[in-house]
């Protein structure tokens, strides 16, 4: 198993955090936060993967073939359904600030709280 | 009887898919019935599982799926008394916060109703299961309808920022608890809890679990609002409808802990049993650091559901030094300490939600001498400050004094103190403000200087002039409950004999892939002497605190000195609540990096 994967999602996932501590847009923080989410897809993906495995669909391959996990994959699948909905959710807490207050600045929602 | 466990997640959801389906032909009065009983039924079920498991456990596997050959293929609910009483608890809550909110002002039928059903799914199902992917599923129903919730009324500035920090950090909490489980099962190859734990026993630590107990444990921690993880909990509190605070403060924060102590009974324990005495020392001073900031925090707030939240935090921080020993005892006495101050907090919240739908504001400044008239909520509220400083003999003192002979028992001599003044720092915190609010004690505001007054903007559009019945009367029984659990000792016992079985990890493998004998129950000793003074000299120092900082202005030149002093010894730790999701991220990486720093570095 190559070590790449790992190393990729541990960047995917730095990156991400790195912009939702300095983003000054929310829009833009979820985006960031939706990066650091496809960190946890790589990691369960290169989880699951076996090397030349094949789709783990039994239709017209012998039942005997190797085949990569399946249940990483449903894990995954779980996983986009889940935080979509969050991701949904947050959007929506967005436009309504914007709607009302006119900025998507998390910076000047702390400045409206004196 | 095992069909009931699968049940009492379905019938809350059935109930929700119901009210939007139904919600033009029904009215107000019949969405309230409808969440309502919905929410009865699953508090019945679950008492009923609770009875029928006794100490032993009850395995349900979805689809008839079993283990075959010792392979967990299903996924499976497993209840056991910890993780029933918990869901029994949690819809006792939802009960009684159903029937608060049918006169309280903005809430509106049929979303709020739906979100409040999901959510008890989603908490109920968490403390039900037994797999470990099944519990993120859970957790994240619980999240997003929490972020609903506490969203609710989107129009105020103050909520938005709420509902958007609590969402952002239990997002980034979720990704680690998901990446947790990725690791676990590419070392183990199992998601079933029990199959995890007998991986484990064959693997041994290495860093890669290390690293997933690391991962899952921080997911639950940021749940449960641990410093440095807490700092969401404040924002997100302040502004929450009061019924949903009775559940957030009452039941989520503690439902995190549960996870910790879940998983690592269940899981972890054999592979980093080793390193107990590294995972012991870590969560019980951490637990130790929440419960006196939260407490210091609670002190000097204004806002009074934001003073609410610091004292959540502060008692959350406790629970995790009871759970944290990892020990029977301290199991046991975080089991009866989490409902006897679920109940109290939720008392305090309640009394909150009084206040708010009477004068539309919630502010200790504003409110000053205003509530003099609510003689009753004046009495539960500092009735509640004197549960909050853990008063004898009632609920929180019998679940503290048994934390802390846990305590001592595995050797934190210093615990007892260190807890004694911060439920000293708490119960001054309520009871300074009741005496402000509702007697109109000590120095009268000055009008000049509101500082402090954020978000008092009210809740409600048109106020109540009454109190309405509904509202009393589950506050009453709240309070029943707080006092209930101290005042029959039985309770102990059976927490005692519940944790037996919640701490032993063989059993718990048994029940899944074999057969469960009997399991010996086990007892817990009455409070000693010292428990009895410890906590008398706790609610002393509470009233001593309260008075002073009531009436230590006009006291004479020191003792203002002495305030001045104390309130600008705060300010930097106030300061550090600046609201913005970025720093409150920062934060969190930093927590995890240490937190996983210090374990690889340990554990070896």
């Amino acid at each position: 198993m190559s070590v790449y994967p790992y190393l990729i999602a541990a960047w995917l996932f730095g990156v991400g955090l790195w912009g939702v501590i300095n983003s000054r847009n929310y829009v833009h923080l979820i985006i960031c936060l939706t990066v650091v989410q496809a960190s946890t897809y790589v990691l369960l993906l290169s989880v699951g993967y076996v090397k030349h495995g094949e789709a783990p669909i039994f239709a017209g391959i012998s039942t005997k073939s190797r085949i990569v996990d399946p249940i990483m994959q449903a894990l995954t699948l779980t996983d986009v359904v889940v935080e979509a909905t969050v991701v949904a959710l947050l959007l929506a807490l967005v436009i309504q600030a914007n709607k009302r207050y006119g900025t998507v600045d998390p910076d000047a929602f702390v400045r409206m709280r004196e | 009887m095992r069909e009931l466990a699968p049940l009492s997640v379905a019938i809350p959801l059935l109930g929700a898919a119901l009210l939007v389906l139904l919600h033009a032909a029904l009215g107000r009065l019949a969405t309230d019935l409808v969440a309502i009983a919905m929410a009865a039924t699953t508090l019945v079920m679950t008492v009923l599982l609770i009875v029928h498991v006794g100490h032993g456990y009850e395995v349900y596997w979805f689809g008839g799926w079993h283990p075959r050959g010792g392979v967990a293929i299903g996924i499976n609910f497993q209840v056991g008394a910890v993780g029933g009483g918990l869901a029994a608890f949690v819809s006792l809550l939802m009960v009684l916060a159903l029937i608060y909110s049918t006169r309280y002002l903005g809430v509106e039928s049929p979303y709020y109703h739906v979100l409040m059903l999901t959510f008890m799914a989603g908490m109920v199902g968490f403390c039900l299961t037994g797999d470990l992917f099944n519990m993120f599923v859970l957790f994240e129903l619980m999240s997003v309808s929490a972020v609903a919730l506490i969203g609710y009324k989107v129009q105020q500035r103050a909520v938005l920022e709420g509902a958007l920090n609590f969402a952002v950090i239990n997002m980034i909490g979720s990704f680690l608890f998901l990446i947790g489980i990725g690791l676990v099962y590419a070392r183990t190859g199992a998601l079933n809890l029990a199959q995890i734990g007998r991986a484990f026993t064959h693997t041994g630590n290495d860093r890669i679990v290390v690293i997933a107990f690391v991962m899952i444990a921080s997911a639950f921690l940021i749940k449960a609002a641990v410093v440095p993880f807490h700092f969401w909990l404040s924002d997100a509190y302040a502004v929450a409808l009061a019924p949903v605070c009775l559940l957030l403060a009452g039941a989520m924060s503690e439902i995190g802990l549960y996870g910790i102590a879940r998983v690592w009974f269940s899981a972890f324990a054999p592979a980093l049993g080793t390193g107990a005495a590294t995972v012991r020392a870590l969560l019980v001073s951490v637990g130790l650091i929440s419960a006196l900031g939260g407490g210091a925090m609670a002190l000097v707030e204004d806002h009074l559901k934001r003073m609410l939240a610091f004292v959540t935090i502060s008692f959350v921080g406790v629970f995790l030094v009871g759970a944290g020993l990892l020990t029977e005892e301290g199991v046991a006495g975080t089991s009866v300490f989490v409902l006897a101050d679920g109940f109290g907090k939720a008392l305090l919240f309640a009394c909150v939600g009084i206040l708010q739908t009477r004068f539309g504001k919630v502010g200790q400044r504003r409110l000053f001498g205003r509530a003099r008239a609510l003689r009753g909520t004046a009495f539960l509220f500092i009735a509640g400050g004197f549960l909050t400083a853990s008063l004898p003999p009632f609920g929180p003192f019998l679940g503290k004094s048994m934390i802390d002979d846990a305590a001592l028992k595995a050797g934190y001599a210093f615990v007892p103190a260190l807890v004694m003044l911060s439920s000293a720092l708490c119960g001054a915190a309520v009871l300074k403000s009741g005496a402000r609010v509702f007697l109109g004690w000590g120095t009268p505001p000055s009008e000049e200087r509101d500082e402090a007054d954020e978000e008092t903007t009210s809740e409600a559009e048109d106020l109540h002039d009454r109190t309405p019945a509904v509202m009393m009367v589950p506050t009453v029984l709240l309070f029943v409950g707080a006092i209930g659990i101290g005042v029959w000792f039985g309770f102990a016992d059976l927490a005692a004999s519940a944790s037996r079985t919640f701490v032993d990890v063989g059993a718990y493998g048994t029940a899944v892939f074999g057969k469960l004998g009997h399991l010996p129950g086990g007892s817990s000793s009455s409070p000693a002497w010292f428990d009895y003074l410890y906590c008398t000299g706790a609610t002393l120092l509470a009233v001593a605190l309260a008075a002073f900082g009531l009436w230590g202005r006009e006291a004479g030149r020191r003792s203002q000195r002495i305030l001045l002093a104390a309130k600008a010894a705060m300010t930097p730790l106030r300061r550090l609540h600046t609201g913005r999701v970025g720093d409150y991220t920062a934060a969190l990486a930093l927590g995890v990096g240490l937190f996983a720093a210090l374990m690889t570095l340990t554990l070896r």
